[in-house]
């Protein structure tokens, strides 16, 4: 029987006006991985900054290698040997590796110097048994997202951390490099550290995970070895009801091409793109991470320059030298990052949803309050925003809210063709299928959607054609009906061409 | 839950409106400190004395909710002023003299404005750089000597409408200007979008460069005014005049609740915060307090006033944050 390194019991807390925690009782067993789950929201993230040390919990105890502890800041927690490693990195972009893998704690000889020899060779050693090439003088700044993460695993093994704690860490990495990840991790798993692991995404929970918590509104569902779960199961609990089929696609009858790109180039990234879309359709572009999609529909947008190439909007040919341009022949885009290119995160619903069609609201310049009011709450209501008003800031929404405020602002526009980069990405399941359903809802209106995922399932799932591209080339075309996880990664991968 | 409603709506007002608070303890211990300091004649004083920084710090405002700033304010009002007053010795037309103070004003934040968005250059230093450009031709034009009689021009500084002098007259006019771009144009949405995110303004179709020089435009009208203002308050074309201008016009907007991160920020707190500096100078003169401490008091308010409001920031947030926030997010949060 392998002993519990890291238990919390009948923990709660709860902020001003939400309960965050209720009676939540947690453990990992030494060389296991526990996989934690829920929609945004259910308190999986306030879990873990009460084991870091961030937060204080109102009630019940913390327990490490079965002796109760309080654990009263994140320096306390890495006392105890726990580590935590972020969903979203914050890194100095200057730092070397050596100097970030020692940050805080470097050796010093006399008078406060640092011991660079010590840090040089402690570090060489460490990647050595970790098996690790990097050189120690790379700055963080030439590193790669899932480098960076591997940095910080590095960095709990140097402090000889027994619980590790991984906040969705594959949300912005490649396959490629989840595979590697994984593979730290089963290591990891065998020299007896207790692994949390906490994600949204069904493959690799089942993938890794020896244990399933099933965290939802607060409370902790379900608990229990991976192979009495399934993902059905899995996610019924997570939303609390069964999502079936899970995508609400309903067939709307094609029209003519509103849109055709031919031989679209950009100065990197993608070339001679050739596609087209039709009124009422939803047409996907599916393909592995950095294949170029992202950058495709950002220069279609008109947010990046392209170097050649034509666009047809209803058969009359179009120049998008920018976004202006782009919004005028009515076609609008959803980007993949939403904090970046979505929303103003300081001001308030209202402003972030005209933010695009102010002239609908501004006469002669003029705000025209009441008009503006009436419009915001409307379609708030249509798309079922959660906020307790119009007036309160978008920074204080969840994540899948603030993608709504972005759809809305974009439905107000009332465009022809919505490009959507990642719809779904870092939302919980309930706002996902909402995003569908609204998917479905606009083209039964004519209207016509480019969805870009990384997710088959919600390409499979959605989409009526699907475009794969490949190292910023379409490689195949197919139709709903010749849809199926193989054939599109065989695409993706370029694998058709190189027959094997 | 209507518990948490309430509890956000009372803060938002108490973050909204909290200056206005500060103002209205400060008059009360103020008339408490001196019987004279509610006296029309005093309150009008005051008023005069700030109306040339505060008419800066409202152009401050617009720059800074737009996430740029100008540092050149001080020099570029000194050029404007002594030009507009040349022009006035020239021709002898106020109408004149007034045109070519505000189109000095407005050339040179055009000029602040292209550095920016065509070259790229950090506001701070395309306007650190206007800065020292803009007094040394204020010198060279003068060959730094101050113009004296200066005539009819003093109107500008010394006149009144009905009873309000014409410099608070002005200051008002430009509040009022402030308020209503910032408030109900679409070109104040979009300082306040681009801001706030300028990579957000932009893919929503808005035309960041256009907003930006409009911003400095503005800001430029407004300095050209203030110069003008200043030279006929005292009475001489000074090109040394208004050094130093631009730190007590940040100090106005700062004090006033806008945000140095872009994309929050109102004309009444910038005049509130002005009128709060104004009237910390009055009764520390009117009480006898020394000169050299005076600068020692209000520098330390600035930062109490900046320090209490970014704490007020993140306890606030840090109470009223449910489970889901990320780092970022908290950092990018208020109230």
């Amino acid at each position: 029987m392998q002993k519990n390194l890291l238990e919390v019991r009948n923990i709660s807390k709860s902020f001003p006006g939400v309960k965050a925690l209720e009676d939540v009782c947690f453990s990992v067993k030494e060389g296991s991985v526990h996989v934690l789950c829920g929609e945004n929201g259910a308190g999986k993230s306030t879990l873990m900054k009460i084991i870091n040390g961030i937060y204080q919990p109102d009630g019940g105890e913390t327990l490490i290698r079965g002796e109760k502890v309080e654990i009263n800041s994140p320096i306390r927690a890495g006392e105890l040997g726990i580590s935590m490693i972020f969903q979203e990195l914050n890194y100095t972009p200057e730092m070397t590796i050596e100097e970030s893998l020692f940050a805080g704690r470097w050796p010093t000889r006399k008078f406060g110097r640092v011991d660079w020899k010590t840090i040089r060779e402690k570090t060489i050693k460490l990647l050595r048994q970790e098996n690790l090439p990097y050189d120690p003088e790379t700055k963080l700044k030439d590193l790669s997202i899932s480098n960076l993460q591997m940095l910080e695993i590095l960095k709990a093994i140097s402090r000889e951390a027994d619980i590790i704690i991984m906040d969705e860490p594959t949300s912005s990495i490649t396959n490629k490099e989840i595979e590697i990840l994984f593979e730290k991790i089963a290591d990891l798993r065998a020299r007896g550290k207790a692994i949390v692991y906490i994600s949204h995404k069904m493959d690799e929970i089942f993938r890794i995970a020896d244990e399933i918590s099933i965290l939802r509104d607060g409370k902790v569902i379900e608990t229990r070895p991976k192979d009495q779960f399934n993902i059905d199961s899995v996610i019924a609990l997570m939303v609390g009801r069964a999502l079936g089929q899970g995508y609400p696609k309903e067939e709307v009858p094609r029209g003519n091409v509103v849109l055709e790109v031919e031989h679209f180039s950009g100065p990197t990234g993608f070339a001679d793109i050739s596609f087209n879309v039709k009124k009422g359709e939803i047409v996907g572009f599916a393909g592995l991470v950095g294949a170029g999609r992202t950058e495709l529909v950002r220069a279609l947008f008109g947010l990046d320059e392209h170097s050649r190439g034509t666009v047809k909007v209803h058969g009359n040919p179009v120049n998008i030298r920018n976004v202006q341009d782009s919004i005028k022949n009515g076609i609008v885009m959803l980007s993949e990052d939403r904090r970046r290119y979505g929303i103003v995160p300081v001001r308030d619903v209202k402003e972030n949803v005209t933010l695009a069609s102010m002239g609908q609201f501004f006469q002669k310049g003029h705000l025209q309050s009441a008009k503006e009011r009436s419009r915001v709450e409307e379609i708030c209501k249509k798309i079922n925003v959660k906020m307790a008003s119009i007036d309160v800031q978008v920074s204080t929404l969840s994540g899948g809210n603030q993608q709504k405020i972005v759809l809305s602002k974009w439905m107000l526009q009332d465009p022809d063709i919505l490009i959507l980069d990642e719809p779904t990405r870092g939302i919980d399941v309930g706002a996902k299928v909402e995003i569908y359903k609204l998917m479905t809802n606009l083209v039964k209106e004519g209207k016509s959607i480019i969805m870009v995922s990384s997710e088959l399932p919600e390409l499979i799932g959605m989409c009526d054609r699907m475009y794969v591209m490949a190292e910023g080339r379409i490689t195949g075309e197919l139709e709903r009906a010749a849809f199926s996880q193989e054939t599109i990664m065989r695409y993706a991968m370029n694998m058709t061409r190189k027959a094997v | 839950m209507s518990n948490l409603i309430t509890r956000e709506k009372w803060q938002t007002i108490k973050s909204r409106y909290s200056i206005y608070l500060v103002l209205i303890a400060m008059i009360i211990v103020c008339n408490s400190l001196n019987e004279n300091f509610l006296s029309p004649r005093n309150i009008s004083n005051i008023s005069a004395q700030i109306s040339v920084t505060t008419i800066l710090a409202f152009g401050e405002t617009i720059l800074i909710i737009c996430g740029l700033l100008d540092l050149s304010c001080g020099s570029v009002l000194a050029l404007a002023g002594v030009l507009s007053v040349y022009a006035f010795k020239e021709t002898g037309s106020l109408t004149v003299a007034f045109a070519v103070g505000l189109l000095v004003g407005v050339l040179c934040n055009f000029i602040n404005g292209l550095l920016v968005r065509r070259f790229n250059i950090p506001a701070f230093i395309a306007t650190l750089a206007m800065m020292t450009v803009a007094r040394g031709c204020a010198l060279l034009f003068t060959k730094g000597q101050n113009i004296y009689q200066i005539g009819d021009y003093v109107w500008f500084g010394q006149g009144k409408i009905g009873f309000i002098p014409l410099p608070v007259f002005f200051m008002i006019i430009v509040g009022i200007l402030t308020w209503y771009i910032l408030g109900h144009t679409s070109f104040g949405r979009s300082l306040y979008a681009v801001g706030g995110n300028e990579e957000a303004a932009r893919a929503s179709g808005i035309n960041v460069g256009r907003i930006k020089i409009g911003a400095y435009l503005i800001n430029g009208a407004f300095v050209g005014l203030a110069g003008i203002l200043l030279m006929a308050r005292t009475n001489v074309g000074a090109p040394n005049s208004g050094q130093g201008y631009e730190f007590e016009a940040l100090t106005a907007a700062i004090i006033g609740g806008t945000s140095f991160s872009g994309g929050l920020g109102t004309a009444g707190g910038t005049l509130a915060g002005a009128f709060i500096v104004g009237f910390l100078n009055n009764i520390m003169n009117l009480t006898g307090v020394d000169s050299y401490l005076q600068q020692v008091i209000k520098g330390a308010i600035i930062a109490l006033a900046v320090g209490y409001d970014m704490w007020a920031k993140v306890n606030r947030t840090r109470k009223s944050l449910s489970a889901v926030r990320s780092p970022d997010e908290r950092k990018e949060a208020k109230g």
